[in-house]
């Protein structure tokens, strides 16, 4: 049993300590907003924030992520609004299969919170996640966009 | 949160007496014609348009959604002939199951090959013709005037002499009772208003919020989860597994052997199933491909390059041997292109449901009829009653047009009648457990007369087959057509130069390694071979590589107008910027022809840094031009990730790399700006999701050679210590 507080709400959840946040997360919270692409946080798709700092959920226990504020894409932009940066996001139609998009919200989000104005080297930086279908550049220039707003 | 799929919205009703179990029949009315209902109770115009009557359109889309577009595309296609307000159009796919059962109304399922558009562009516009005209029928009969004095735009019937309107939700159902025309025109292109726009993607929204169900998200009630294990060696058996070590552990309800080579943990969750099946001790037979390593697979096909071996004859003019015995000068390079994983970012997953006189699958895949045969034979049980239910794709790239994971999902379900049973790869199970893209290695020779003009080439492809694995029917007296993706005489993959004597051919060697079709398929290594060989032809006789191709081009008119929009934008006929290395390549697959320009540098001599690539694709027509851009630049990603990270290899007769950290993928630093020419010549419909793949990585390679004067002929880079800066 753990005691997690995802997206604004504070719940006991019947998982083993050990367990990947992304699977208490997705099979026992039932939030499939966030993906699950290699488990060994390489990818990306599973990016939450924890205490506002984007982590791969793969690669953080249950057990470590207790206590701390977990926010989800489901948990983004709270009362049914859209983030600036999922409104980037449409506005720039950037998603293609779309599974990789969670996480790369995810991670721009916080990106923007510590740097509202990122360079183009700030985003090498700081968003490393994979999209296999290459959405790279329609990424960097809704990031920007979302930016400016 | 939607905890179970709206299954009601997906299994619509459908009225015809020819279905059995499991469809209810929509047929509202005794006597007189048949209308036929979605879920909703909205009216079917035909099986591509449903109209509801507040207006909302729901257009039909049969093939797949996996990134690529098509499902907008399509649409468009459907609504620019219905004439419909583009803002209420939505879309649903039917199920094969459906498709069977009303004799392949929405045709092919199969999403592959780049023809998701152009191969059912004419049937799915007449299905939004005729539904138009329908419509328009129904109103007409209702103002007692003829049809040809009505016109429709925007979902609004007008009856232009006296200035009556109607909507399209407002007559949809006296249309739907209408026997559909027989004379279906299409509209002219030039009169497309939707055809050629870049409207924003339907599918956008969803996949912001993390709504989207693709197969991994799915949740039936009692479900539970299944983690696979297949022998690492292909063709070997699984020998035995001790279930009791497991049994026990939390969440554990059975361990099952799936087919002859593979065992399955299921469990209430994903999570502890596959921490079970990691714990599972399992022994396997291996068989004798155990002793194939990536060294011995390299040496068969490197005697498949010698003319001394068989080989299939796949485009010959002139006499290529003569041409070389009288050469004043003869050029010969050796070029090898590796096995390639698709690493889709979602594993491959479906969910099963079986009890004794129905089975039902949820899953993404680029064929669902494929899928479902699959079902059926698994089952055992008649078409009537198997359906499978396409979700989102995560990522296809060709892997899912094979049924290898629904199989398997099927034969878990199987051995737990009435439970639902979600079956999900692991990573390490999706890369070690592929259908490659093919190995392939080939020789070249190019033969020039005193005058430096080419007079010969051959091309001498040694590797794997696809078809001889996938489709074996396909193979026409042994040999496989699609080897010659690109290379050939005329057709819709023909080669774009003349030389006088050519001869290409394929020595097939086919390891045990299964292939597949790996976005592009073919073209990945036939347009590298190509492309850089001609690039060294040129450099051998002093010539410009642009100049040198452009003369052999003379008869290859659309082919010759890519490359030269690639040309012109980058500024070839002026220097490259300081620093900068340019590279060119051009070829034509999928009735489309494409060029592509790079601009790199080069850091250390082995660090590449890509900072620009002009693109330029000749779809014949562009239905959606900033879909066209997001595909050319995301295969670019696609095929630069192959070129320098890429590469799979065989240790003990297993795939080596497991993951990401092992089998790395192009990230946004490494992006280069694309700039994308899209430059319709009508006449042909030509695909767009595969044929630009294939320029990225010889345009990148010419470059390295004009930074650095030294040829690489082997993929991947990584192999050689170079990599992206």
């Amino acid at each position: 049993m753990a005691n997690l507080t995802i997206n604004g709400k504070t719940i006991d959840v019947d998982v083993e300590p050990d367990t990947p946040l992304l699977w208490a997360i997705r099979e026992n919270i039932g939030l499939t907003g966030t993906k699950y692409g290699c488990g060994i946080a390489q990818c990306g798709a599973c990016t939450v924030h924890i205490d506002g700092v984007a982590m791969r959920s793969c690669g953080v226990l249950v057990s470590e992520a207790a206590g701390k504020k977990i926010t989800t894409i489901e948990g983004l932009a709270p009362d049914g609004a859209l983030h600036k940066v999922q409104q980037a996001w449409i506005a720039n139609d950037v998603p293609q299969c779309g599974y990789c998009q969670s996480g790369m919200i995810m991670a721009v989000a916080a990106l923007l919170k510590d740097k509202p104005k990122p360079t183009d080297k700030d985003i090498d930086k700081a968003i490393t996640n994979i999209c296999r279908c290459g959405t790279y550049q329609q990424v960097r220039e809704a990031i920007h966009a979302a930016a400016n707003v | 949160m939607n905890p179970v799929p709206n299954l009601n919205r997906r299994a619509f009703v459908i009225g015809t007496a020819a279905v059995g179990t499991g469809l209810a029949l929509g047929l509202d009315i005794p006597f007189g014609p048949t209308v036929v209902r979605a879920a909703d109770g909205a009216p079917e115009v035909n099986a591509w348009v449903v109209i509801q009557p507040n207006d909302t359109v729901v257009i039909r889309i049969a093939r797949s959604e996996m990134g690529q577009g098509t499902l907008t595309g399509l649409a468009q296609l459907v609504a620019e002939e219905l004439e419909c307000d583009w803002s209420k159009v939505t879309t649903e796919f039917p199920t094969p199951g459906q498709n069977v059962a009303r004799k392949r109304v929405w045709g092919d399922f199969s999403t592959g090959g780049s023809r998701g558009i152009r191969t059912s562009q004419d049937y799915v516009r007449k299905g939004g013709a005729t539904a138009r005209m329908m419509l328009v029928q129904a109103a007409a009969n209702e103002w007692k005037v003829p049809a040809s004095e009505c016109s429709a735009a925007n979902s609004v019937i007008t009856h232009t002499p006296s200035g009556r309107t109607t909507t399209y939700g407002k007559v949809v159902e006296a249309a739907a009772r209408l026997e559909p025309p027989t004379d279906v025109k299409l509209k002219d292109p030039k009169d497309w208003k939707l055809i050629g726009k870049s409207v924003k993607r339907l599918d956008t929204s969803d996949k912001t919020t993390g709504t989207t169900v693709y197969g991994i998200d799915i949740k039936l009630p009692g479900m539970l989860n299944a983690a696979i294990k297949d022998c690492p060696v292909f063709g070997g058996k699984l020998k035995s597994f001790d279930e009791a070590r497991v049994a026990g552990m939390k969440g554990v309800k059975k361990v099952v052997r799936v087919g002859d080579s593979a065992v399955a943990v299921v469990a209430d969750t994903w999570w502890h199933a596959k921490t079970a099946l990691d714990a599972l001790p399992i022994a396997w037979d291996e068989g004798d491909n155990a002793k194939v390593s990536s060294a011995s697979i390299a040496k068969w096909l490197d005697e498949g390059l010698d003319d001394s071996q068989a080989a299939f004859v796949g485009n010959q003019n002139g006499d290529a041997k003569a041409a070389f015995a009288s050469a004043a000068r003869k050029v010969e390079a050796v070029y090898n292109y590796p096995y390639q994983n698709h690493a889709a970012l979602e594993p491959l997953n479906a969910t099963a449901l079986y009890t004794s006189d129905k089975c039902e699958v949820w899953c993404g895949t680029q064929n669902g009829e494929n899928a479902f045969a699959a079902v059926l034979e698994v089952s055992g049980l008649s078409a009537d009653k198997c359906d499978v239910h396409k979700q989102m794709v995560g990522g296809g790239f060709g892997r899912r047009g094979q049924t290898d994971y629904v199989r398997q999902a099927v034969a878990i379900a199987k051995q737990m009648p009435g439970t639902p049973i979600k079956l999900l790869w692991s990573r390490e199970e999706d890369m070690q457990r592929g259908k490659y893209h093919p190995i392939t290695h080939c020789k070249l020779i190019g033969a020039f007369d005193a005058d430096n003009n080419l007079t010969a080439l051959q091309m001498r492809l040694s590797g794997q087959s696809i078809q001889f694995s996938v489709r074996p029917e396909a193979l026409v007296n042994g040999m496989d057509p699609g080897a010659f993706s690109g290379l050939n005489a005329k057709g819709e993959a023909a080669i774009g130069y003349t030389i006088p004597n050519l001869l290409i051919q394929h020595a097939m060697r086919n390891p045990h390694v299964p292939p597949g079709p790996w976005r592009g398929v073919n073209i990945n290594h036939n347009a590298l071979y190509l492309e850089c060989f001609m690039d060294e032809l040129a450099h051998a006789v002093g010539q410009d590589p642009l100049a040198f191709r452009r003369k052999l081009m003379t008869q290859h008119p659309r082919n010759l107008a890519a490359l030269n929009a690639v040309a012109e934008k980058i500024g070839w006929d002026k220097p490259p910027p300081q620093g900068i290395s340019r590279g060119i390549a051009h070829y034509a697959a999928y009735n489309s022809c494409v060029a592509a320009a790079a601009e790199i540098s080069v850091i250390d001599g082995n660090k590449i840094k890509v900072h620009r690539i002009v693109a330029a694709i000749d779809p014949g027509y562009a239905v959606n031009p900033a879909q066209i851009e997001r595909q050319t630049a995301g295969s670019f990603v696609y095929g630069l990730t192959g070129l320098i990270y890429g590469g799979c290899t065989l240790k003990d007769g297993r795939i080596e790399q497991t993951n990401f950290d092992t089998y790395n993928m192009m990230r946004m630093a490494e992006m280069p700006k694309v700039e994308t020419i899209i430059m319709p010549s009508g006449g042909v419909w030509g695909g767009v999701g595969e044929p630009t793949i294939c320029i990225a990585a010889p345009a990148v390679l010419n470059g390295y050679f004009a930074a650095t004067g030294k040829r690489i002929r082997s993929v991947p880079l990584r192999d050689q210590n170079i990599t992206f800066a």
